[in-house]
């Protein structure tokens, strides 16, 4: 048995359907777990007084992130075969700010507002209208910026093919990294605690 | 979760106490894990806002056919016109998000109607600054070809160059405006 599954053609188009559903509940499910349903916790990441979305983001990137390289080493999964999304650096750039200017001012991002609306709260079904009036707009627009949209296309393209370094020292360091960052953001929260006690 | 609380005179009132989050690295396992499921089974990520988009060309065809038809971005999602939009792998995903949040939340005693904000800030406005939010959000979202699921944590998780780039513009965006905001958090 070789993964990805799918793409071997263990099933087809119907029950990847049932798969999608199924794996959205526990997306839906962990990301509720972290307190993700609440816009306050989020936005707390960008005032260093709750690390939290640090924290969840790259212990499951790099979860992720060593399951599949692992996976593939033992030859268990195709990595050739799961899906890598082309580079076009600039509108990744632009569009990163923008989301980024969403987050702090919205409190959220599409995944996370889901949850949100999902457990009553109405900012997050607010945010969600947001959400879909955005796409709209740049629907709307898209024959104007669709020459920006497609401009400096870099391929599929890793970061080892980039920095022309082995796959298993990029993991390594994406490991060091984020392990580096955690202890930042562990120190970071005390610090913060300590402030806001002698505030008081 | 209800739990029934003794109050001193011993009578028995029912108060709604909502349980802590679990612990960030425990959730963040936890999704990790779900992430990879994904990519075993299907040889794909996670995504959100692509749902969202197909939501919108559907919208957008049934309500002017030829204009949408015109447009390339729709033109995206709704592909060859032989099959329904919406039986698509991320709508269903997103639909079990939805399902997903609801359950941890009730399971959490979370479930509340309620709006999300600081102390000093009035629900107006935070309803406001949630719609513009998300519409930046959209509209980054669709530059970037993805939004904090699809991109960030997928892309990041397979090391996608874009991906990591996109990630450090999300973080610098937010931290950048941050200051300007804090009034709406803190």
């Amino acid at each position: 048995m070789m993964a990805p599954f799918f793409k071997y053609g263990m099933f087809g188009d119907e029950v990847s359907l049932i798969v999608a559903f199924i794996i959205g509940i526990g997306f839906g499910f962990f990301l509720e777990r972290a307190g993700f349903g609440s816009a306050r916790k989020l936005a707390a990441q960008f005032y260093f007084t709750d690390m939290t979305v640090l924290k969840v983001m790259f212990t499951a990137i790099v979860t992720a992130m060593l399951g599949v390289y692992y996976l593939s080493i033992i030859g268990w999964m195709d990595l050739s075969m799961v899906y890598l999304t082309p580079t076009n650096i600039m509108p990744q750039v632009v569009g990163g700010l923008l989301l980024g200017f969403g987050f702090v001012i919205g409190g959220y991002c599409p995944g996370t507002s889901c949850v949100s609306a999902a457990t009553g709260r109405t900012d997050g079904i607010v945010y969600l209208l947001g959400v879909v009036f955005g796409i709209f707009g740049f629907g709307e627009v898209f024959p104007l910026v669709s020459g920006f949209y497609n401009s400096t296309l870099m391929g599929q393209v890793t970061l080892p093919q980039f920095f022309n370094l082995p796959y298993g020292v990029v993991v390594f360091l994406v490991v060091v990294m984020a392990v580096s960052a955690f202890v930042a953001a562990e120190w970071g929260e005390k610090n913060m605690a300590k402030k806001a006690e002698a505030k008081k | 979760m209800s739990t029934l609380v003794q109050t001193p005179d011993t009578e028995k009132k029912s108060v709604s106490v909502p349980k802590p989050y679990w612990n960030p690295y425990l959730s963040g396992i936890g999704l990790g894990l779900v992430l990879l499921l994904s990519f075993v089974i299907m040889g794909r990520g996670l995504g959100a806002s692509g749902a969202f988009s197909s939501g919108v060309a559907y919208v957008m065809e049934k309500v002017a056919p030829t204009h949408t038809k015109a447009n390339e971005f729709y033109g995206e999602y709704l592909g060859d016109g032989s099959k329904n939009p919406l039986k698509d792998w991320l709508v269903f995903e997103v639909l079990g998000v939805f399902v997903g949040g609801f359950i941890s939340g009730a399971l959490g005693g979370r479930i509340k109607k309620k709006i999300e904000k600081g102390p000093n800030v009035t629900d107006r406005k935070r309803l406001i600054f949630a719609f513009i939010g998300g519409a930046l959000m959209g509209v980054g979202a669709k530059l970037a070809r993805g939004c904090t699921s699809g991109q960030a944590l997928t892309g990041g998780s397979v090391l996608n160059l874009g991906s990591w780039a996109f990630m450090m513009c999300v973080f610098a965006g937010a931290y950048a405006l941050a200051y300007f905001m804090r009034r709406q958090w803190l």
